[in-house]
């Protein structure tokens, strides 16, 4: 076997692509994991299997623009999950300041309230985790903690409205059915303030016109576009509307990021003010290369995809030799401002030449991503320029 | 692909489907990522499994001894896991065997 065939079998094996593999080797260290098919799923990337964690294996993003349901990643933070939901007898209750509160079942949800599909990009919060340097300790991700699916559902505000809110509202604050193991540990539990909760924001019952998958949040969750997938509450059963901003452990502890400029900070800085995560950042993958991947020499396309928070992505660029010049991709279809974007653009590898191949996407609004890693000591907000390292063969 | 195969069906996942909302019942897969063999592992395992797979602390970044004893006062603290004070040095010292720096 020549090196050059070793380097692409290590690629794709890192990348999750090869199905036959019973483990996959994510950048990092300590990033050995098994690949296992949970149930409604193909084989994933298993984080921790309890509560269980699992990566959309990276290749996945460039078979399709939505992520199939068998292969979105999964996320819950606490052990307290019921393995059997019956969506017919399921109720969101909605309380709290509310003229009238509501005890909505799925077909309440289905036929009471306008049927409303969005195309959108649901990022963990802690999606690269793995990747920043120095380390810092939480879910150790690589890229794949994120999913852009087709969401059909009614929208919270015809719900809020027909629960009529009191004057007073100044969040929502939204529960599943996920429980902790202990009593003692806090229950999980978000919050959207008002003003943050537009006509996008849907409570989800088909996820790419299917039934959401359990480990997904069957049978209805909470969609946020734009905004990171913590407040997309799964299971969802209640929704509060409350009179203060929530301070429970995961508004008021967890889930904070620096309110400092670019939201980073340096590892020894303390003492900096906090607030609760928010809108994604904007970032680009290139999704059929892996870094260390041996290319076939001459022409070919590379291509990816870009998403931000909702403005649109305006442009990505491309560079072959690590950003000192840049190329304007050709962008695909699009599918909305909260939807992954496909790119793709020609590139030529000379026999033998070695590659940094990097893209960087910019905003409808003027954002760029930049070649300085965001650091804070949650590991949130990563959406440095990605680079990856090739040569052709 | 066999192996996988296998895996997935012992996964199992009951699927009554039909109407648009109905019962679905899914069998996950066991932790099966126990704490290795050492001292402490036995607290290990009574005070983090309760919650948790033990793949939360194989899959960190090695992480110092500051780190390891702020994840376990976290627990205690913020996460209500019920460990006795006494026992979050040896705790601390476990965890620096496994994956420590």
């Amino acid at each position: 076997m020549t090196l050059a065939r070793l380097d692409f079998l290590v690629g794709v094996a890192s990348a999750g692509a090869a199905s036959a593999a019973s483990t996959v080797t994510l950048p990092f260290q300590n990033g050995t994991r098994p690949l296992v098919a949970y149930p409604q799923k193909r084989p994933l990337i298993v984080l921790t299997p309890r509560p269980p964690q699992l990566e959309t294996p990276f290749a996945v993003f460039n078979e399709s623009i939505l992520t199939p349901n068998d292969a979105f990643y999964v996320r819950w933070h606490l052990a307290g999950i019921p393995t059997t939901v019956d969506g017919a007898t399921h109720r969101i209750n909605v309380h709290g300041s509310v003229k009238r509160p509501m005890s909505l079942s799925v077909d309440d949800l289905r036929t009471k309230f306008a049927p409303v599909e969005i195309v959108a990009v649901n990022q963990c919060s802690g999606n690269s985790r793995g990747l920043f340097s120095p380390r810092v300790p939480g879910g150790q991700w690589d890229n794949g903690a994120m999913g852009n699916a087709r969401w059909t559902g009614a929208r919270l505000i015809d719900v809020l409205s027909a629960a009529g809110l009191k004057d007073s509202v100044v969040q929502i604050r939204f529960r599943g059915l996920e429980q902790p193991v202990l009593p003692t540990t806090p229950p999980f539990v978000k919050a959207l303030s008002i003003g943050d909760i537009d006509e996008n924001v849907l409570i989800a019952y088909e996820m790419n016109g299917q039934p959401l998958p359990l480990l997904n949040g069957y049978p209805v969750r909470l969609v946020v576009p734009g905004w990171y997938a913590t407040y997309w509450m799964k299971m969802l059963s209640d929704i509060e509307a409350i009179d203060t901003i929530d301070e429970n452990f995961w508004m008021k502890t967890a889930y904070r990021i620096p309110n400092t400029p670019g939201n980073t900070v340096a590892p020894t800085d303390t003492g900096y003010p906090t607030v609760p995560i928010n809108k994604l950042t904007v970032r680009s993958f290139i999704t059929n290369v892996t870094s260390g991947q041996t290319l076939h020499a001459g022409p070919q396309t590379i291509q990816g995809i870009a998403f931000d928070s909702g403005k649109g992505i305006k442009s990505v660029e491309f560079s072959s030799d690590g950003g000192a010049t840049w190329r304007k991709a050709k962008l695909g279809t699009d599918l909305g401002n909260y939807s992954f974007r496909p790119w793709e653009i020609g590139f030529t590898g000379k026999p033998g030449a070695s590659y940094v191949l990097a893209c960087r996407a910019t905003t409808n609004d003027g954002v760029t991503q930049t070649t300085v890693p965001v650091w804070n000591p949650g590991g949130y907000l990563r959406n440095v320029i990605e680079t990856y390292t090739v040569r052709a063969s | 692909m066999r192996g996988v195969i296998r895996i997935a069906a012992l996964a199992g996942a009951l699927l009554i489907l039909g109407a648009a909302a109905s019962t679905v019942t899914i069998t996950l897969p066991s932790d099966g990522v126990e704490f290795k063999l050492g001292p402490g592992a036995d607290l290990a395992t009574a005070n983090c499994r309760t919650c948790h797979s033990a793949a939360y602390v194989y899959t960190q970044p090695p992480l110092n001894r500051k780190q390891w004893t702020a994840e376990v006062v976290k627990m205690q603290k913020a996460y209500g896991a019920p460990i006795a004070d006494s026992d979050i040095s040896a705790i601390v010292d476990y965890l620096l065997t496994q994956n420590g720096r």
